[in-house]
């Protein structure tokens, strides 16, 4: 079996000190494959997003170790890190954090700007994932002008441009309704299966969690 | 993420709140205009005075008179001193003479690269063509002396033959025509010699002054009209009286800097003369000038000050606004130190912006003001009253950007220590 993407061992994380301290995480183990989609599921209040922001390397972990690619995270330094969540990571929120007065193109190409690629290709780029998820006819529209499921796509074209070796989700459905959570879970599992990304789903949605390989 | 986009970024996104922005521009311009204005003036009136200085003399010349040592410190009268003769100045002025012995001493001194005692010549009148008679002051010409001419030339203070260069307003008075007509016509200048009889010579007007501030009214010979005329006056004067000079031009190295200048001024001073530059006897003017464009420059300082506090008010609410902009940034692997530079150059293009608008409008009222202070100001010809010289223009804009940017650097602190993780959670 191939060596696991992310692996985490003994995972502790603790919020606050003293008496209010609050153990979010309390000696986790965990390994993700390549190419496996994994659902983070509980009640709210249960650590998910907490997981979800150490894994997805946002956050430092209080003890214990997280391993991507056989290196261990606590080693690198702010700037890999940066270059880290650049690179080969893809976010989709809840919230869809769309800058609601730059055109839908200029949000999607966001990730290579930061990445300092050239304009020139990050149009072409930009373009291109739109065109993935049918959108290409949008891309000088203001983001604000987009209908819920429309924002989630251009989210989801964002997270895809660098392509990216996993995908976090968190809660991606929560602010749609069933028909358009429906699509857009289909757009991500497509993607998980087509495109061998990883797929890291944090959701109290039971039957999106039983989509996934796996749920913990 | 490149410089270039974050430069660009940074633009677009102090245009966002386009209200705010503008009021906080509209701050930075009126702070700017003023300390554009104060300076333009200062500079205005200063280019006028160097203009008009070097009409007056040079800088690599020190005029030297003999220290009156006798002038009691505590302000009680001072005893009689029979070499003390009437000076240049206010009238009662009195200077102690310099002799040959002294100009000797001088010229010994360290520093001194050669002396010319000043040969005061008291003209009675000045003639055309046996005309009306009119009074004329002689001035001192210092070599290397400029002065604004309507025609002709400087004198040559090398010519044989006596020359002159005469104020323009003499020349409706003496019937000689426009400046250029005048220029190469002959005057006759008269003076009292010892014994009292009155005697004239004869000289070539080779240019026409403009009137200036400070050479208004004064004509200027050259060595050979001097000498001559000198001459003339002191005919019959016992030895002891010719020569007495009330003061003399020292040449010196002014290259060698303002400390060399200051050392050769004390070594005068231990000889017992008194040394002084044209910036000495200018300076007065222009430190009271500087001195009101400084006092000027604050009062803009303080609007520019209380414009950069408007700068941090609306970037801390800029970055208020973009809390999740930045979460998400800093989320998908944008420095701190490129979130920093994204909001501290938005400072700077506001401060950009608003300089710049406040610097045109004020080169604008400028040329405004210098229209109609020509008119008001018709004494004071060659004056531009408000002046705008490119480096202290680049001075301005570059020093309200600086003060934008440290302006800046608390919002855009407070943008880069964001927890992307609490950013993104805010809602």
């Amino acid at each position: 079996m191939a060596p696991p993407l992310l692996s985490v061992s003994n995972l502790h994380k603790t919020y606050g000190s003293g008496p209010s301290a609050f153990e979010a995480l309390k000696g986790l183990d965990l390994d993700i494959a390549e190419g496996e989609s994994l659902a983070i599921i509980g009640k709210s209040g249960s650590g998910k997003s907490t997981l979800m922001h150490l894994l997805a390397l946002l956050d430092r972990p209080t003890s214990g170790t997280i391993t991507l690619d056989g290196t261990d995270t606590s080693r690198l330094s702010a700037k890999q890190l940066n270059q880290t969540r650049n690179s080969a990571f893809g976010f989709v929120f809840q919230q869809f954090f769309l800058n609601a007065q730059a055109s839908v193109l200029d949000n999607v190409t966001l990730p290579l700007k930061i990445a300092g690629v050239p304009r020139r290709e990050r149009t072409a780029r930009g373009m291109a994932a739109l065109a993935q998820l049918e959108l290409d006819d949008k891309a000088s529209n203001k983001a604000n002008d987009l209908s819920g499921g429309q924002k989630q796509r251009v989210v989801i074209a964002r997270a895809l441009i660098n392509q990216p070796r996993v995908i976090f989700a968190d809660e991606p459905t929560g602010n749609l309704d069933t028909a358009t959570g429906a699509v857009v879970e289909d757009i991500l599992f497509d993607l998980n299966r087509r495109r061998g990304i990883n797929l890291v789903v944090v959701t109290h949605d039971e039957d999106l969690a039983s989509r996934c390989d796996r749920s913990i | 993420m490149k410089p270039l986009d974050v430069v660009a970024s940074a633009f677009r996104n102090a245009f966002r709140s386009r209200l705010r922005t503008s009021l906080t521009v509209l701050a930075i311009f009126i702070g700017a205009f003023t300390l554009s204005l104060t300076n333009g003036l200062g500079t205005g009136i200063n280019q006028y005075i160097d203009d008009t200085v070097s009409s007056v003399g040079v800088d690599d010349v020190m005029t030297v008179t003999k220290a009156s040592e006798d002038v009691p410190t505590d302000g009680g009268p001072a005893e009689y001193d029979p070499d003390q003769i009437a000076a240049d100045g206010p009238p009662g002025a009195t200077a102690t003479a310099l002799t040959d012995d002294d100009i000797d001493t001088i010229a010994g001194i360290e520093g001194v690269q050669s002396v010319e005692p000043a040969k005061s010549v008291m003209v009675d009148y000045v003639q055309h063509d046996d005309g009306t008679r009119y009074q004329l002051s002689v001035a001192e010409f210092v070599p290397g002396m400029r002065v604004e001419l309507a025609s002709g030339e400087q004198v040559d203070l090398d010519a044989a033959d006596p020359e002159l260069v005469l104020p323009e307003s003499y020349l409706e008075a003496l019937d000689l025509g426009t400046a250029a007509d005048a220029v190469g016509q002959t005057v006759a200048l008269a003076v009292t010699d010892a014994t009292g009889k009155q005697v004239t010579a004869e000289a070539t007007i080779v240019g026409v002054a403009e009137p200036g501030v400070i050479t208004m009214g004064g004509a200027i010979p050259n060595d050979v009209l001097t000498e001559e005329l000198h001459d003339l006056q002191t005919t019959g004067a016992p030895e002891a009286e010719t020569t007495r000079y009330a003061q003399a031009s020292v040449s010196f190295d002014a290259a060698a800097g303002a400390v060399e200048a200051q050392a050769l001024q004390d070594r005068l001073d231990d000889a017992g003369f008194t040394g002084s530059t044209l910036e000495d006897q200018l300076g007065a003017v222009t430190a009271v000038i500087d001195g009101i464009v400084l006092v000027l420059n604050g009062f803009a300082v303080i609007a520019l000050v209380a414009a950069g506090i408007g700068i941090v008010n609306t970037l801390f609410m800029a970055v208020q606004e973009r809390t999740r902009e930045v979460g998400l940034m800093k989320a998908m692997g944008l420095s701190s130190s490129r979130v920093f530079s994204l909001f501290s150059i938005e400072a700077v293009v506001i401060g950009l912006v608003g300089s710049a608008l406040g610097v045109l409008g004020a080169i604008g009222v400028g040329q405004l003001v210098n229209g109609v202070s020509g008119d008001l100001l018709a004494d004071l010809p060659g004056l531009t009253l408000i002046a705008f010289d490119p480096v202290s223009v680049a001075t301005v804009v570059l020093s309200v950007m600086a003060i934008a940017f440290l302006a800046g650097t608390l919002p855009a602190l407070r943008a880069a220590r964001q927890d992307p993780i609490s950013s993104l959670r805010y809602e």
